[in-house]
């Protein structure tokens, strides 16, 4: 299987047609995914709720909801502040959005369900998820407006303390597989899945916390916490712009539940004597399964003040990865 | 603080989210209105009838009605008895409107009502484009009588009514 080139490549030949069906591919993934995940979002804290969620949109269960909504964007009045930088303001949706596709390259969904094999996959990965905080501080210091800077300044302070961890827990799933390339980390765990060692149980746990940390998700949305700074970054947006906000939240967690996915559960890897359900339909379960994890999260906890979330990324989690690390290769190591 | 030495670490964590997937696992108790009636209590406050049949025209209702909300118009006739002697009259209600734009369903209409011309019906969905058509008049009163339901049955071991005996 290794070694082996993507679908793309061997369906048919030459450089530039797998080129485009590959970007293609990505891109049709990229709006379908997050649509599905922010229905799911809809529904699943609805029921949380004790609600029911869309119903009408689409006739079965509001299933167009997101896409009624998409249409409802698109028809609104592009406003921008008078006192804005136009040209940054309209740029920064783009930055945050764009990243999050072109991290999707880098995701194996099959054994040969891939764009492009990297050999430094996580690395690649988790630079390019952390691109996104550069557009939020351009959305945040283009708004002229003083939430927005606030809400920026905190989602840029979030991202450095929980991209520490992180990186740091990553670093120890890469050492245990012998290698930064998604593929080659899926494959070296055809036997166990990472998730069966106890210190990647924890390493699982940690990141997905700063998985959740990162994409500004409640228990950690201070940087959009609403009673306090409106809507963070966001708040000077309107129409097609916040949409893009919007989506890129919902693409964050799909590829980061996607990374998480790789790392730690075995991406496309089937439980053992299920093997006849195609490994992208695992990957697709397993992405769904933490996207949920995620919403139910939501639904659950409570914002944290800011001074706490610091507090719990520099004295809780960083630690803890680093511990991690010291087993991971005492492990490695010794057996 | 007193709970956090009772509790494990992260005890309190893990109880939040099994509320949350308790709930979701539950079916939710939301009526889908538009598209399912919901299924209203008997005496129910949506509208009040009237039967014009019973009403003696004594004004208790509009007297009572801490708004002002109904109109009524009445005049008196006078009929000869066959037998001879005194006539006898009898008020005949010209008009009975409740302005619904007013009322604030407090029922002391019905209760004021000695005669039970006055009943609660459940239908509630009257809304109109134009405040004007808020005021339903006798016509329209007469036909929400025909939505009353029977009070329901009295819960067991409850005290009989007073007027059953009569």
């Amino acid at each position: 299987m290794i070694g082996d080139s993507s679908v793309f490549d061997t369906l048919v030949g030459g450089y530039w047609i797998p080129l485009v069906m590959k970007a293609a591919a990505v891109l049709v993934v990229f709006l379908v995914v997050p649509l599905a995940v922010g229905y799911m979002e809809h529904k699943v804290l609805a029921h949380m709720q004790a609600r029911l969620g869309p119903m009408e949109a689409g006739a079965f269960h509001g299933w167009a909801q997101l896409v009624a909504d998409g249409v409802k964007f698109i028809q609104k009045e592009d406003v921008v502040p008078a006192a804005a930088d136009p040209g940054v303001f309209s740029l920064a949706p783009a930055v945050v959005l764009i990243p999050y596709i072109v991290t999707l390259v880098a995701i194996p969904f099959g054994p040969r369900l891939y764009a492009l094999d990297l050999d430094v996959g996580v690395f690649f990965v988790l630079a390019m998820s952390s691109v996104g905080v550069i557009g939020i501080l351009m959305a945040g210091w283009a708004s002229a407006n003083k939430f927005s800077l606030i809400g920026a300044l905190r989602a840029a302070a979030q991202l450095i303390a929980y991209e520490l961890p992180l990186v740091l827990v990553a670093a120890a799933v890469v050492m245990q597989a012998g290698s930064m390339s998604l593929l080659q980390i899926t494959e070296a765990q055809s036997h166990y899945w990472n998730i069966v060692y106890p210190w990647q149980l924890v390493g699982f746990v940690i990141f997905m916390m700063a998985a959740v940390a990162e994409l500004t998700r409640p228990p950690f949305d201070m940087p959009i916490a609403d009673s306090e700074i409106i809507f963070g970054a966001y708040t000077e947006y309107t129409g097609l712009k916040f949409a893009f906000f919007l989506l890129s939240e919902y693409g964050g967690i799909v590829v980061m539940s996607a990374v998480a996915s790789v790392l730690y559960l075995g991406g496309y890897q089937p439980l053992p004597g299920l093997a006849i359900i195609p490994g992208f339909l695992w990957m697709f379960g397993k992405i769904f399964a933490l996207s949920f994890v995620i919403i139910w999260l939501r639904a659950t906890f409570p914002r944290l003040r800011e001074d706490q979330l610091q507090r719990f990324a520099w004295v809780g989690l960083t630690p803890l990865a680093l511990a991690l690390i010291l087993v991971t290769s005492v492990y490695k190591v010794g057996v | 603080m007193e709970t956090q030495l009772h509790e494990g670490f992260g005890q309190g964590l893990v109880k939040g989210l099994s509320v949350t997937l308790r709930t979701m696992l539950h079916r939710s108790v939301t009526v889908q209105y538009p598209h399912v009636r919901p299924d209203l209590p008997a005496r129910s406050r949506g509208v009040i009838a009237l039967k014009q049949e019973n009403c003696t025209v004594c004004y208790k209702c509009s007297r009572e009605c801490p708004d002002w909300c109904i109109y009524i118009d009445a005049h008196k006739e006078t009929h000869e008895p066959a037998g001879g002697g005194r006539a006898r009259s009898a008020k005949i209600l010209d008009r009975f409107a409740i302005d619904y734009a007013l009322c604030m369903y407090c029922g002391i209409c019905v209760e004021a009502c000695p005669f039970d011309a006055l009943f609660w019906s459940r239908e509630f969905d009257y809304a109109e484009y134009d405040i004007h058509e808020l005021t339903h008049e006798k016509e329209r009163l007469e036909e929400w009588t025909y939505t009353v339901l029977p009070p329901p049955p009295l819960e067991e071991g409850a005290e009989a009514p007073e007027e059953a005996s009569a």
